[in-house]
């Protein structure tokens, strides 16, 4: 329908009109901290929110970068990030693949035990985990974090992938059989070459996933040297309780890498939601 | 059995061993050895005495636990609710090529990728009572009489939050909803309009009963979720004033590890975990269903 007919009908164009007041409320949150980082503190709390600022100054980005720390917690948070993400990628298509095409006993029980394990509630892991991780000399490491984000992905993980490496036409691999490649060859050339969409979906969401943790960055890590972005945030909210200017800044220099995500992989972050959920 | 016939059969244990072993020691076993803490009164240092089910007496004694438990069920409720019906009418709103939809579908998700540190922090701010803006609006307008301390007043603190939740959750049930009627048949859309169907009455009967596998999916996952809360009552409040607003996830996390009480947070979460339980049961029954359709 061109814009011009669309707009023909008058309950359509109120309707319209209702959904993008919305949309803009929806994203009152998103401009009010921009506005806000970019003022003075002073400025703002003694002439209020409404008042026009009387300069525009990025020091309270400078400030939350430097002195709040985010220089080295933004790094921090892709240490973790990355290699717990190459590494539960690369584990669950090893676990998917033997799921998704062999007949063995125990294939649906581990299938479940999987699924079951990624919709667990965190605390019931908590303790446990964290006293495995202090035995293994891994607390406060971010080895031991990584470890942790790993192994628990692995359960959405395996599922996506599973569900997906389900939909590859059998004789492709019978043929690869016949001709005598072994089975690891079938898997890393002919399987993962196939579901490289899926994985892509699936490496944008898990990204996303494994950069906003709070819970077990708190958990597994103490040194504030250590802390991804989420914890550190948390720090400097404490450290800085009434100058909201910097804590929006620091907000909003914590989501640049996932919005970039988001903005470049729009279509691979919502594949991924909707792989997960409804293919279930 | 020939050597390779055996061989081949084991061949998917080779592929499993890896990933299952590192499974089963950080989150399969980890479950179990809970349940064990939970009887035992560890303070995270020494060795973890057994004291059987004291944990669970006291627990079931402790006011604090009754307010959380209620927390959660606030959460729930509203979780179960306004995500699920906002995103579905936003869903049939943006399922159709009206100008700017993308754009209206980006805006709506766009709460999804950031951390609920990052929501918390941001709608902290919102709600702050002297200069915050929703305070702020509310004096500008004349309203100044119903400008609150959001986070402050015990009978608001949870709905303060909550709100928070719903706006990150809204978008991503609009995007389940959005797969779930890439798949509804346009044809039958299209047969209830001719046999003189109104709008309403082909969503009524026709589009909401195809999309039943998509709220199931969406209730419970919301459900889980709602159990899951901790991240936003930790930045925003820790379960303050006075726990108004603790919910189960803060409760433990408090308990365990502020007040060593290790053994304690434990048995809390037990208890979190058997809920949860319940509604693992029926998405797992729900996988099972789509299972035996291949």
């Amino acid at each position: 329908m061109t814009t011009k007919k669309f707009f023909s009908s008058p309950w359509r164009t109120i309707g319209y009109l209702v959904l993008l007041a919305i949309t803009i409320l929806w994203l009152v949150p998103f401009i009010q901290a921009i506005l806000t980082s970019v003022r003075t503190n002073d400025d703002l709390m003694r002439r209020g929110f409404f008042s026009l600022p009387t300069e525009i100054s990025l020091q309270s980005y400078a400030e939350a970068w430097r002195r709040g720390g985010l220089e080295y917690y933004l790094p921090n948070s892709f240490i973790i990030t990355i290699p717990s993400l190459v590494l539960t990628l690369f584990l669950s298509s090893l676990s998917a693949y033997a799921l998704a095409r062999f007949r063995f006993r125990g294939n649906r029980l581990l299938l479940f035990t999987y699924i079951g394990g990624m919709l667990l509630p965190f605390q019931v892991l908590m303790l446990p985990v964290f006293r495995l991780t202090d035995a293994l000399g891994l607390y406060d490491t971010h080895w031991g974090i990584i470890a942790f984000h790993t192994a628990f992905q692995l359960g959405f993980c395996t599922f996506l992938l599973r569900n997906y490496m389900r939909t590859v036409p059998g004789e492709i691999l019978e043929a690869a059989r016949i001709d005598g490649c072994s089975e690891f060859r079938i898997w890393w050339q002919i399987m993962m070459p196939l579901t490289l969409p899926a994985v892509a979906a699936l490496a944008t969401l898990e990204f996303t996933w494994i950069f906003n943790d709070y819970l077990w960055a708190i958990v597994l890590l103490r040194s504030d040297t250590l802390k991804p972005v989420t914890a550190g945030l948390a720090t400097l909210q404490g450290q800085y309780v009434m100058d909201w200017t910097v804590i929006t800044s620091g907000a909003l220099l914590a989501t640049v890498p996932t919005v970039l995500v988001f903005i470049f992989l729009q279509r691979y972050f919502i594949e991924g939601l909707t792989l997960g959920a409804t293919k279930g | 059995m020939t050597r390779e016939k055996r061989l081949s059969q084991l061949t998917p244990y080779l592929f499993l061993i890896l990933p299952l072993i590192i499974y089963l020691i950080w989150v399969i076993g980890p479950m179990f050895y809970t349940f064990y803490l939970s009887l035992t009164n560890w303070d995270g240092v020494s060795t973890p005495d057994f004291i059987g089910l004291r944990n669970y007496q006291r627990l079931f004694k402790d006011p604090v636990f009754y307010i959380s438990l209620k927390n959660n069920l606030k959460w729930i409720l509203s979780f179960i609710t306004i995500p699920v019906v906002a995103g579905l009418a936003l869903a049939m709103a943006l399922n159709r090529s009206i100008p700017g939809a993308k754009a209206f579908k980006a805006s709506f998700y766009s709460p999804l990728v950031l951390s609920l540190v990052v929501c918390g922090l941001i709608w902290g701010w919102m709600y702050q009572p002297a200069n915050g803006l929703i305070n702020a609006t509310l004096r500008a307008v004349g309203l100044g009489a119903l400008a609150r301390g959001w986070l402050s007043d015990k009978n608001l603190v949870m709905w303060a939050i909550i709100a928070v939740g719903i706006w990150r959750q809204v978008g991503y049930v609009m995007v389940l909803y959005l797969a779930g009627l890439q798949g509804v048949d346009p044809g039958l859309i299209d047969a209830s309009k001719v046999d003189g169907c109104s709008g309403w009455l082909t969503f009524r009967h026709v589009i909401f009963p195809l999309l039943t596998p998509v709220t199931v999916i969406v209730v419970v996952i919301s459900i889980i979720d709602s159990l899951r809360a901790f991240d936003l009552v930790s930045v925003m409040t820790r379960g303050g004033p006075y726990n108004s607003s603790s919910v189960l996830a803060n409760f433990m996390y408090i308990q365990a590890f502020n007040n060593y009480k290790m053994g304690y947070g434990a048995a809390i979460s037990v208890v979190l975990f058997l809920i949860s339980l319940v509604f693992i049961f029926i998405y797992l029954w729900r996988v099972l269903q789509t299972e035996m359709e291949y």
